[in-house]
């Protein structure tokens, strides 16, 4: 029963991972089409800005409560460069986007290594997300993997509060539903492009912020999470969020059951094989957006 | 008759291929030799060793620290008139962590630049891929890292340990602290796996319970199942065998599963002072290493090589166990040739059996026929300053055993 919920417990909070960095794919993969590799290294940008900000901010819980939005502002500020130099000229070639951002990819990697240093480096957690809260029945909750939750659902429910009822979120509706016809009734698509970049990549920050919580900070911290991010939002569907929230808890629920009746290798291969299926019967994912655009 | 010349002509014709071929082939058997017999070019006043480590892609950060301390000794026996007359002449190549790079930079450094030894190689694959090459040629190879053991080749001196001085030691000081009950965990590749066969024989026969056995990809950084299971296990400690990255997210699982070294100790056997920076003393305090080295070994070669090491890299830097080895390395080196008086590998090889060093570590002897080094077991706890202070060693050098033939319960293995 213990291991039971434990199990639940940890299958959640993988997908709470997932979700957070699929958030931001899901605005530019999803909305855009842009498939946007250095996604990853926009994450690895917001855990380097986590341990510089400890350099300076000694408290840790307060470094890390400052990290959260000057990581959005900084992969945000990367992604809106991104855009601009390179992936606003590619916007009619996806597959020539993939090999660009992939090469700026590497490029983030070894420039994290040249400031940082190739060995990872590490950040002090607040004593308040390093232990955990004990439940009746001897069950167990670690704190850090409860705030990355809380993190993903608030991210979540701003993210979908400002789609609808902002002006700002109608008009990347808008755009999303039908680019031409938007840009005909006065919307500046190429404004509203950049902003959603923003957006995407300063979520990719926050999730940063959070993986140091969780795992290594160093150059390829993002390379290891990019891929199960994009299946996420490839099976959630594109240009929805709800998709993608699914899709996240239930793959890392999937997992978990996996890997605890199985081992890690057998358990990943059993989600692959489950996504493979899945997208056999639902090749357009869990959810579509009808738009009436011909593309 | 036209005809009939024809014929002799066909037959000249044939006579002159054969001969050709057989020209061929001679010149090929004598090709073959000259290669294996390939010597260390000596004749100026200096001589060439290979240093080959990666010095990118993902090793990098471990081999980069190994490639700094086999520098320093380099210097330190050139400052003090190098090896038999001669001053010492790096000759640094990248493996890249690619094991076909490994292989193909070991024939370069042999055959065009003809080093008298090669330092280097971490991963005990990229080992494998080199140990033919060495053995074609005859050249030596000084590997200085821990290892899985079940290996002898004639061409490699192996500086780190080999299960009996390191793993064997490390399930000792659990069985003698109590411990009844272990859970390993480990990376998904050769060392791992040959480890834990290893420790599940220890364990039948020394009355340990073995609770579980776990593997991750290398890279892996998702651990809260494993950490689940591990923690429901309710074992007396965990043997760690985890590689790089994948320690970090382990560690932090593990302490916010609530487990800590007093409630569940893990004996780690990849975690040395750099690895200790980059997970964070927070998550390691009190956690137990087994190596052969700590930067706080006590002695005075020790505080000699720390000393210069951090003159010349940096105060911040800490010096580890494979570092170690690697700067013990090229003094055993230098101490073989010395007596053997010459560069030749036969005869290095020859006179290397009982030759001592007093290194860092303390003193170590080289077991002439496994070329592996005798050298002291040492259990550390992680402190929380970031260093490992010694909390029991074997007391004297354990003399090397990669097969571990004279440990009965370990007869099933290899």
């Amino acid at each position: 029963m213990t291991v039971l919920f434990g199990q639940l417990f940890t299958g959640v909070s993988i997908g709470a991972v997932l979700l957070l960095i699929a958030l931001g794919l899901a605005l530019t993969f999803g909305q855009m089409n842009v498939i946007n590799m250095a996604h990853g290294e926009f994450i690895m940008a917001g855990a380097y800005t986590t341990y510089v900000l400890q350099q300076t901010v000694t408290t840790a819980g307060w470094s890390l409560l400052v990290a959260l939005p000057v990581a959005f502002a900084v992969a945000g500020a990367m992604g809106v460069l991104l855009e601009v130099l390179l992936i606003r000229r590619l916007y009619a070639r996806p597959l020539d986007t993939l090999l660009v951002t992939w090469g700026v990819s590497l490029m983030l990697q070894q420039l994290a290594r040249d400031v940082f240093g190739s060995p990872n480096v590490q950040t002090r957690a607040p004593a308040l997300l390093t232990g955990n809260i004990a439940l009746p029945g001897g069950l167990t909750v670690a704190n850090n993997r409860l705030f990355i939750l809380a993190l993903a659902l608030a991210a979540v429910l701003a993210l979908t509060l400002a789609l609808r009822l902002t002006p700002l979120g109608r008009r990347i509706r808008a755009v999303v539903q039908n680019r031409d016809l938007a840009a005909v009734s006065g919307i500046p698509t190429a404004r509203v492009d950049r902003t959603t970049f923003f957006i995407g990549s300063g979520l990719a920050g926050v999730a940063g912020v959070a993986l140091t919580l969780l795992g290594p900070i160093g150059p390829t911290m993002g390379t290891n999470l990019i891929i199960d991010a994009f299946l996420v939002v490839v099976v959630g569907g594109i240009g929805q969020l709800k998709g993608s929230v699914i899709v996240a808890f239930a793959l890392g629920v999937l997992q978990a059951t996996g890997e605890y009746l199985t081992t890690l290798s057998v358990a990943k291969v059993i989600v692959f094989v489950a996504i493979v299926a899945f997208l056999q019967w639902r090749p357009q994912g869990l959810f579509t957006l009808r738009t009436r655009s011909l593309a | 008759m036209s005809q009939f010349r024809g014929r002799r002509i066909l037959a000249g014709a044939l006579i002159l291929v054969a001969a050709a071929a057989l020209a061929g082939c001679g010149s090929k058997t004598s090709d073959e030799k000259s290669t294996a017999g390939v010597s260390a070019d000596v004749s100026g006043d200096t001589v060439k060793v290979g240093l080959l480590n990666s010095l990118s892609g993902t090793m990098a950060i471990s081999e980069v620290t190994v490639r700094d301390s086999i520098m320093l000794a380099v210097e330190e026996i050139n400052a003090a008139g190098g090896v038999l007359g001669k001053k010492i002449v790096p000759v640094g190549e990248d493996g890249a962590s690619d094991w076909p790079t490994f292989a193909e930079k070991a024939e370069k450094l042999i055959s065009q630049d003809r080093v008298a030894a090669v330092f280097g190689c971490w991963t005990s694959a990229s080992r494998k891929a080199v140990k033919p090459v060495f053995e074609k040629n005859k050249a030596l190879l000084f590997y200085p890292v821990q290892y899985e053991g079940l290996e002898q080749s004639p061409y490699i001196f192996y500086t780190g340990a080999t299960t009996n001085q390191q793993i064997v030691p490390g399930l000792d000081y659990l069985k003698a602290q109590g411990k009844k009950s272990v859970y390993l965990v480990g990376s998904d590749y050769v060392f791992p796996r040959t480890a834990n066969k290893i420790i599940k024989a220890y364990a039948a026969a020394n009355g340990m319970t073995v609770l579980g056995e776990d593997y991750a990809p290398l890279g892996s950084t998702e651990f809260g199942t494993i950490v689940n299971k591990v923690r429901s296990s309710r074992a007396d400690a965990v043997f760690n065998t985890l590689n790089g990255d994948s320690n970090v997210a382990f560690f932090k699982e593990y302490t916010s599963a609530g487990l800590t070294a007093a409630s569940m100790p893990v004996v780690s056997v990849s975690i040395a002072e750099e690895e200790v920076k980059g997970i964070g003393t927070q998550y390691l305090k009190d956690q137990l290493t087994a190596w052969n080295y700590y930067q706080t070994t006590p002695g005075a070669a020790n505080q000699k090589f720390v000393a210069a090491y951090k003159a010349k890299y940096g105060a911040d830097k800490p010096t580890s166990d494979p570092m170690e080895a690697a700067y013990v390395a090229v003094y055993l080196w230098k101490a073989m040739v010395d007596k053997a008086g010459t560069f030749e590998v036969e005869k290095v090889r020859a006179a290397s059996g009982g030759i001592t060093y007093d290194a860092p570590e303390g003193l170590v002897t080289v077991d002439g026929p496994t070329q592996h080094i005798a050298k002291t077991a040492r259990i550390g706890k992680v402190g929380a300053d970031g260093l490992i202070t010694e909390v029991w060693n074997s007391g004297k050098p354990i003399t090397p055993d990669p097969y571990l033939k004279s440990y009965p319960w370990a007869s099933g293995l290899s």
